[in-house]
């Protein structure tokens, strides 16, 4: 018995996935594996509370992928409904504000839509919450501090205290997801909540067009013998032409990041 | 003072009894209603029982004679004892005293039985229940032999006051013996329980159309309409009533257990066990009163359960492991061997429902197959668009484009592995040489839904299947051709309940007609001796036994059977999704089925399903080689001389025109 561990209100940011090979709505991969870790911590402290958010238009794909998350044990999921095109942080931000929960997780990163990975970020930079990125684990929660692990490099692990309420993202690296059941899944509510449809005026000004497939960078073993060979496959990345920029401007930081992405032909 | 007795005792038996069907059939009545004619179901219930049932029991000679002697004698005794004993009409007086000769023959011939019962008993073989089965020939010679010996003294061979009353007691002390057995034991649950379930579920059976010569292989549909409806098998109170029935006239006699592939692999699987154990669940209590084998590595006494109760606890242990429901490969060798009709198979899926819709919790690599099936149409997760890529220079022509052809080939999902794309090259090039207008779905087509269905997930299936159909309604086909067993199945059996009906051959019927037709011509066998491996889904579930054996011997081969051939053969463990679940045993199925195929001395086993390929292909340090019947169609083809007539240079698929448009 762990007296001083209480339950946690989790509160799991779900998106509408995409398959990588037929483009068929699913749930996205990160995010279900961001509910599988708060399914987790429901588990390891009881009286924990887990619930299901999301913001964007009702549809019947939509809605089949959603309930995906559903399937894997939740009785309900939040839609804060709202028309496609529509900025969704804004009313996920005040949506959490009414009711702040303990904990936020979502995915690092969408697989449709923009999928720039910046809604966490700009989530925690509006709630004012702290925000760890690629979490592996949630080791435990003492007094409004949770102790988590964070997913490095090369399966390497950093532990981290967090104040909460914090926000966390999940990738690859947070235990897989599991199974949806049907049934479940059926039976549960989408509690539909219509919701200020704030445009997203900057998206409407983008211009679309399929991604091009990104350039690989190639990898030039200089190796005389397998040794050589093995360290280079094995050991850390080194970064020998990487450069820490400290104690410089804003803009003279920019500048050298748009001149290293010129430099690799990220922009042209 | 017996004539005052035996009527107290036999009506005090009767009556019991009477009270014990009303208690076991309430049991019953606890699952889900069915839809059964009762009335029709007991008008032919004595055929099933006497033509059907007894074909089945037919197989082992000895068995079933001792059966006929056993249970025949019992039945007139029983009769004829109310009436001689029970009523007094066994005096001189009414019709000369015939119904007490009757009896004592009847007698007799039933205490013949129970000696060979009883022989039968002194050393069984391992698939047989011990416990209160070892007492059952005692009890039936106690019955037979007080019932004759009683009997004797009123039709008079023996004087009325023959004995002391001493001897009179003895005798009716045996007798309450015997009628305990066999009257009241076999509504209260003991070993001649099977007598009075057994009658009932022949007459209520969920499958009437396997009676009289009949086949019905094809799972059930879960009705999906009802979205608070639980799915699937949670509690034995969730089976119908009719399948409650069913578990309950088990005689356990273990023909199961010695045929199960995952029983001989040591995979926690006895079809005998688990049906005992749905008798436990619908009684209540614990398997420790189970006098027969184990599921290999799980000892008896630990599971318990209730009719209302848990079959597999999410944690922990309730009445059954789920490693045992997905240990089957749904070979069905169970349900055809089960000499009570028994369906194994079906309660097995109705149990893998519930544990796929509605705990998400199939095993290994099940949840990924089906979330492949749902993203991608495919178990394998590929691109549904490289369906064809195998055929990229075969210049197959597409449904999409003719819209009509005589033959449709369903390529099912082999058309993603390597090993089964051969098999398929082969296909086509025989159909190419025997001119078939044929044609494929392509891209279109999607995978059966066989694997799905079989895991427990109907709600993927029934969507693969209406998607399936909606394609096949768009085009103009007289017969489905695959190559796939699986698919065969479930298009040509599970398809119809969802609305497709299609007249489905397997590759090797189809070749057999061509052949047959003069329009195959092949060179003589120059290779070795050959053995057949029967597909459980072509041989038991569709009874195709012939065509393939026929294919082999048109090419002038001579097929050494197996021991387990035919209607027995031994699955290869492809089926029912048992290599995605792979639950662990101590040795493998497809290693067990290719030392059987060592055993012929064969060089080359012949097979006709992509499954079984790919499982007796991985078997390591193999005797034989592993060839689909069409690869060996393929390389014997020779240019048929009876086919050349004089528009051979003209391009075939003119002539097949017409063909195809007086079939529309």
């Amino acid at each position: 018995m762990r007296p001083e561990q209480q339950g946690v209100e989790v509160a799991v940011l779900v998106s509408v996935g995409r398959h990588p090979i037929t483009g068929r709505a699913r749930r996205a991969d990160q995010d279900a594996r961001g509910l599988e870790l708060a399914l987790g911590l429901e588990r390891q402290l009881p009286g924990s509370r887990v619930r299901l958010l999301h913001a964007g238009p009702r549809g019947e794909e939509s809605e089949a992928a959603l309930r995906g998350y559903l399937g894997m044990g939740l009785d309900t999921l939040t839609l804060l409904e709202q028309a496609e095109g529509s900025d969704a942080i804004p009313a996920l931000a005040e949506h959490l504000a009414a009711a702040p929960p303990q904990l936020v997780i979502t995915g690092a990163r969408a697989e449709r839509g923009e999928g720039s990975g910046l809604l966490p970020y700009a989530l925690a930079e509006r709630l004012g919450w702290p925000l760890v990125n690629g979490l592996a684990a949630v080791e435990k929660v003492e007094n409004g501090v949770a102790t988590v692990l964070q997913a490095l490099p090369r399966g390497q692990r950093r532990r981290l205290e967090v104040r909460l309420p914090a926000i966390v993202s999940v990738d690859g690296a947070a235990p897989e997801a599991r199974q949806s059941a049907f049934g479940p899944a059926r039976r549960a509510e989408l509690e539909a909540t219509p919701v200020v449809a704030e445009p997203d005026q900057e998206l409407a000004q983008w211009q679309l067009s399929p991604a091009r497939k990104r350039p690989k960078r190639l990898k030039i073993v200089k190796a005389a013998s397998a040794r050589d060979r093995f360290k280079a496959a094995a050991a850390k990345a080194e970064g020998g032409s990487g450069q820490v920029l400290e104690g410089v401007s804003a803009e003279q930081g920019a500048e050298a990041i748009l001149k290293l992405i010129e430099a690799e032909g990220v922009l042209r | 003072m017996l004539e005052t007795l035996l009527p107290i005792l036999i009506f005090a038996a009767l009556g019991l009894a009477v009270i014990g069907a009303w208690r076991r059939i309430r049991l019953w009545r606890q699952g889900r209603p069915a839809e059964v004619d009762l009335l029709r179901g007991l008008v032919a219930m004595p055929r099933r029982y006497l033509v059907d049932l007894h074909h089945v029991v037919g197989r082992d000679k000895v068995m079933s004679n001792t059966h006929v002697a056993t249970a025949g004698g019992f039945v007139a005794a029983a009769v004829l004892m109310i009436l001689v004993h029970g009523l007094g009409l066994g005096s001189p007086e009414v019709l000369g005293g015939l119904l007490g000769w009757l009896l004592l023959a009847a007698s007799a011939v039933m205490f013949v039985g129970s000696l060979l019962v009883a022989k039968r008993r002194l050393n069984p073989p391992a698939r047989l229940s011990r416990g209160p089965w070892m007492r059952l020939p005692k009890s039936l010679m106690a019955f037979s032999l007080s019932v004759f010996l009683i009997t004797l003294t009123t039709v008079g061979v023996l004087p009325q006051d023959a004995g002391s009353w001493v001897l009179a007691l003895i005798l009716a002390a045996v007798l309450v013996w015997g009628l305990g057995e066999m009257v009241f034991g076999m509504t209260w649950g003991g070993p001649m329980k099977h007598a009075f379930a057994g009658a009932l579920h022949l007459a209520f059976h969920r499958r009437a159309e396997r009676f009289g010569g009949g086949r019905s292989t094809g799972l059930k549909a879960l009705d999906l309409d009802d979205p608070d409806a639980k799915l699937g098998v949670e509690t034995p109170s969730d089976f119908t009533w009719n399948q409650l029935l069913g578990f309950d006239a088990c005689v356990q006699c273990g023909r199961c257990e010695a045929v199960c592939p995952a029983f001989a692999a040591g995979q926690p699987l006895n079809p005998k066990k688990l049906i005992q154990d749905m008798v436990v669940g619908l009684a209540g209590g614990s398997d420790a009163g189970y006098a027969g084998s184990p599921y290999p590595g799980k000892p008896v006494g630990e599971h318990f359960g209730s009719p209302h109760g848990p079959i597999v606890a999410r944690e922990g242990k309730a009445l059954v492991d789920d490693e045992t429901l997905w240990s089957c490969t749904t070979c069905r060798a169970c349900v055809e061997e089960c000499p009570m009709m028994i369906e194994h198979v079906d309660a097995i899926v109705d149990m893998r429902r519930f544990l796929t819709l509605e705990h998400g919790n199939t095993p290994n690599k099940g949840a990924e197959v089906l979330d492949n099936l749902i993203a991608t149409d495919n178990p394998g997760g590929f691109d549904p668009g490289s369906r064809l890529h195998w055929a990229a220079d075969l210049n197959l022509p597409l449904m999409a484009d003719v819209k009509q052809a005589d033959v449709l080939l369903w390529l099912g999902d082999g058309a993603f592995d390597m090993r089964n794309q051969r098999t398929l090259r082969s296909l086509v090039k025989i159909l190419r040489a025997a001119e078939v207008d044929f044609a494929v779905l392509g891209v279109e087509e999607r995978d059966s839904g066989d694997v799905a269905r079989r895991l427990g997930d109907e709600a993927t299936f029934q969507s693969l299947a209406r998607r399936n159909i909606a394609t096949l309604a768009k085009y103009r086909f007289q017969r489905i051709v695959t190559c796939d067993p699986h698919s065969f199945h479930v298009l040509g059996n599970e398809y119809g309940e969802l609305g497709g009906q299609y007249e489905v051959l397997h590759h090797s019927t189809f070749i057999a007609e061509l052949y047959d037709a003069g329009r195959l011509a092949f060179a003589p066998w120059k290779g070795g001796s050959v053995t057949y491996h029967d597909p459980c889904y072509l041989g038991r579930y569709n009874g195709e036994y012939e065509a393939p054996r026929n294919v082999l011997k048109a090419l002038g081969i001579e097929v050494k059977e197996m021991e387990r051939s035919g209607f027995r053969s031994r699955c290869c463990g492809g089926g029912g999704g048992a290599p995605i679940t792979d639950i662990p045993g101590e040795r493998r199925i497809p290693d067990m089925r290719m030392n059987d195929v060592r055993e012929t001395g064969a060089e080359l086993v012949a097979v006709g399903c992509p499954q079984c390929t790919a499982m007796l292909e991985g078997v390591v340090d193999a005797s034989a080689e592993v060839r689909d019947i069409a690869e060996l169609v393929a390389d014997a083809l020779v240019a048929n001389t009876q086919m050349e007539k004089p528009a051979a240079g003209a391009p075939p698929r003119s002539a097949d025109k017409t063909t195809a448009e007086e079939v529309s």
